[in-house]
């Protein structure tokens, strides 16, 4: 095996020959999926709780409760992050997937180019209840615009301002930042004796986009132009860049560190009263499980330039979520529809997203008074307002490689010592972009 | 070498003039004592068709063709993009080729200096445990742990110690010791390549000391006794016995440990995640990443082949040269 690293490639090209050796049934082919084993389904669900146990203690309730109204037995995986696009790109590949996944909404554009994922037309959308039933900024982040959806929304998710009460209280600061300026100006307060005031998840490639995404919206910059072409480098890009930068270069109020955290230690670093704020999506359930109660943070909308959070250049959120997408070779495509409609019920939109600390995408179960409370409140305005959907186009995923990596490089620069300029941060997007066209 | 070639003269000599026998009983007898290792060999061979030379063809096949995530449900409807993917690769003034080939000679630096290491500590520990001392076996036992680890296991505890703010390195060398003005960073900017090094010569080591040390059993203490008798000094015994005496042995050792190296993937890929810091941007890693994580397959299986056509030619050169030496030794 080691040898045969020669070729890196190989983990796909033996998937392919593998595939070629065991595709008796011939499932590639045909379109719309068939109905030969409608009596059981699998089900690949992406890591939404705290662990992956705890996303099965969720789940398999719920999926019980399924077989019992159909008699469709469904076998679940959970899938953790850093596997499931590969996971998915091996099951693409092979044709040998589960009948029903989990999609970073992020992703949906990029994987419905591949061509294997069951398009969301009138007809498939009727038999789940109809398009309708879906919140508009949720069904933004499904696919290409002017295509039929590759997917159906099921988490939705935004970016919010957490702090930390004891070290705003202790700090003498009595209402959370709503602008940047504000944000610098509280960080300074913050940011002493070993304590900073904004944490930062530095080397995390799609979290870098996430932020930069919104900065980027706010200095008028899309990344792509409207045609779907890289578009990295107009100034509203750079700028956006360098303002996320520039907290821990310039402003010195994201601790150097923070450059090479991935693993959400930016979270631990909040509970433990190290760092005072972070721009998170639905960080509620975590901060509990690091031991925190609930009155312990806040959450304040994620700021903006100036003024209040709307639409355009006061966009403060990505709309951030979780899309239900269905393999079209599956082999229980009735089945896999009824899961679909099943999981996108009122009832268990309720249930999965109140364990989850998310929002439903689906408007009748958004309603319910159990995502009230202020927490609650503050995403869902925010998606409901000021949210925006990332690039939805094909290369959307290398868009997060490519820019993710050069913010990630830029944040070690800076924590290094070394002076981030414009000049250096258009060099780095321009090398980004350039490796965006010859994909 | 000599003496087992005239034996084989001989034998054959000898059947073909033994006289008795008619041909035609003889043959199938000849005919079984010639298949049967071939018969022996076939699943050996089957398999190795399979996981290794159909992959291999296949990713060739694909370095031609324009394999991205539209064509992946079905890589064969992928269109052919003739030289397309080798010209991107190579061209180093665009950044693509540029990045490559950057990550081609800090592979390159990085092998050179990992195996360097790898093979001095192997050799000097290998020599010290050669002297019989209370103990010995426990340390042979101690320096063989780094191989016997799994490599995930053993480099996630790595990435942990070499964190900035938490790791135990820095407590060490700046908490403790004092070493450093500020903690500084081991698994980004410049430092993460001696980073990569540390880990890598610590995991590969062991290896070379085990061959080694296999390779001094060998070696007849007569000849150290007759070389002390004659006044040679332990430095004199090493440079006049032991390393040609090992020479066959670390002829095999070094070309291994240099193709492990130069495509070692997991230690740089659990260090660092999807996106190495350039300095320690390695070969195999930066491939992965032009294909799994960009999408664009047909440009990082073209890199591939180049690879495996530089890792050929070093080996094929590397075999002649050293074989051609020993040759001349022998002679």
């Amino acid at each position: 095996m080691r040898r045969s690293r020669v070729a890196s490639i190989a983990a796909v090209t033996l998937s392919l020959v593998l595939a070629s050796a065991a595709c008796g049934g011939g499932s590639t082919g045909s379109e719309g999926g068939s109905n030969e084993q409608p009596k059981t389904l699998t089900y690949w669900a992406s890591n939404q709780g705290a662990s992956l146990e705890v996303d099965k203690k969720v789940l398999q309730p719920e999926l019980d409760k399924f077989e019992k109204e159909t008699g469709i037995k469904v076998k679940l995986e959970v899938v953790p992050w850093s596997d499931l696009l590969n996971r998915i790109l091996t099951a693409t590949t092979s044709g040998q997937g589960p009948d029903v996944l989990n999609i970073g909404n992020t992703w949906s554009a990029s994987l419905q180019a591949t061509g294997a994922l069951l398009p969301w037309d009138a007809k498939n959308f009727e038999a789940i209840g109809g398009k309708d039933r879906f919140v508009d900024s949720a069904l933004g982040s499904t696919g290409t615009q002017g295509q039929d959806p590759a997917a159906v929304p099921l988490y939705s998710m935004a970016y919010a301002l957490y702090y930390n009460k004891k070290m705003f209280a202790d700090a003498g600061i009595e209402k959370p930042p709503a602008t940047w300026s504000e944000l610098t100006d509280v960080g300074e307060k913050l940011s002493k004796n070993g304590k900073w005031a904004l944490g930062a998840e530095g080397s995390n490639l799609s979290n870098n986009i996430h932020q930069v995404f919104v900065l980027g919206k706010q200095h008028g910059a899309d990344f792509f132009t409207p045609d779907g072409k890289a578009d990295f480098t107009s100034d509203g890009a750079v700028a956006a860049v360098k303002q996320y930068v520039d907290f821990m270069a310039k402003d010195k109020i994201i601790a150097p560190g923070n450059a090479e955290y991935a693993q959400n230690q930016s979270l631990s670093d909040f509970a433990k009263d190290k760092t005072a704020m972070v721009l998170w999506q639905t960080a509620s359930a975590t901060f509990k499980s690091l031991g925190m109660n609930e009155d312990e943070w806040g959450v304040a909308p994620a700021p903006v330039q100036s003024g209040t959070p709307g639409t355009g250049t006061n966009t403060n959120s990505m709309v951030a979520g979780i899309n239900m997408a269905v393999f079209k070779n599956t082999k229980n495509i009735d089945g896999a529809k009824k899961f679909v409609k099943f999981m996108t019920s009122d009832e268990e939109q309720k249930i999965l997203n109140s364990a989850y600390g998310s929002i439903p995408p689906v408007k009748s179960a958004q309603e319910d008074p159990a995502f009230d409370s202020p927490a609650l409140k503050v995403l869902r305005d925010t998606l409901a307002t000021s949210a925006t959907a990332l690039p939805q186009v094909p290369e959307e995923s290398q868009f997060e490689t490519v820019v993710g990596t050069a913010v990630k490089e830029l944040f070690a620069d800076a924590a290094a010592g070394r002076k981030v300029t414009t000049e250096s941060v258009r060099a780095k997007l321009e090398k980004a972009e350039q490796q965006m066209s010859t994909s | 070498m000599t003496t087992t070639a005239a034996y084989g003269t001989v034998e054959r000599t000898a059947q073909k003039q033994d006289p008795g026998a008619a041909p035609k009983k003889r043959r199938p007898g000849w005919l079984r004592r010639v298949s049967l290792p071939y018969l022996l060999l076939l699943p050996a061979l089957l398999l190795e068709l399979l996981v290794h030379l159909v992959p291999m063809v296949i990713g060739i096949v694909v370095s031609f063709r324009e394999l991205t995530q539209f064509y992946i449900r079905d890589w064969t409807t992928a269109p052919w993009n003739g030289l397309g993917n080798y010209e991107i690769a190579v061209d180093f003034d665009a950044p693509v080729g540029e990045a490559l080939l950057k990550s081609f000679f800090t592979t390159c630096l990085f092998t050179v200096l990992s195996v360097g290491l790898c093979w001095l500590l192997g050799a000097a520990a290998a020599i010290f445990l050669q002297e019989s001392f209370r103990g010995r076996g426990l340390l042979r036992t101690i320096f063989l742990v780094p191989y016997a680890l799994p490599v995930y296991a053993a480099v996630i505890t790595w990435a942990f110690m070499f964190q900035r703010d938490n790791g135990l390195v820095n407590h060490v060398i700046h908490d403790q010791l004092g070493l450093t003005d500020s903690p500084p960073f081991w698994l980004i900017g410049d430092n993460a390549f001696f980073t990569l090094l540390i880990v890598s010569v610590w995991k590969g080591w062991p290896f070379a000391f085990l061959i080694i040390m296999a390779g001094l059993q060998n070696i007849p203490r007569e000849m150290y006794e007759a070389a002390a008798l004659d006044g040679a000094g332990i430095w004199q015994q090493i440079r006049r016995i032991t390393m040609p005496s090992l020479r066959p042995v670390n002829q095999v050792l070094v070309l291994v440990l240099f193709l492990w190296t130069f495509n070692d993937f997991n230690t740089p890929f659990v260090l660092f995640g999807k996106a190495a810091p350039e300095s320690a941007d390695l070969i195999s890693l930066h491939i992965y990443q032009s294909s799994f994580q960009t999408w664009n397959f047909g440009t990082g299986s073209a890199m591939s082949v180049l690879l495996l056509l530089f890792l050929l030619l070093v080996t094929g050169v590397y075999l002649a040269l050293t074989s051609r030496g020993r040759k001349a030794t022998d002679g």
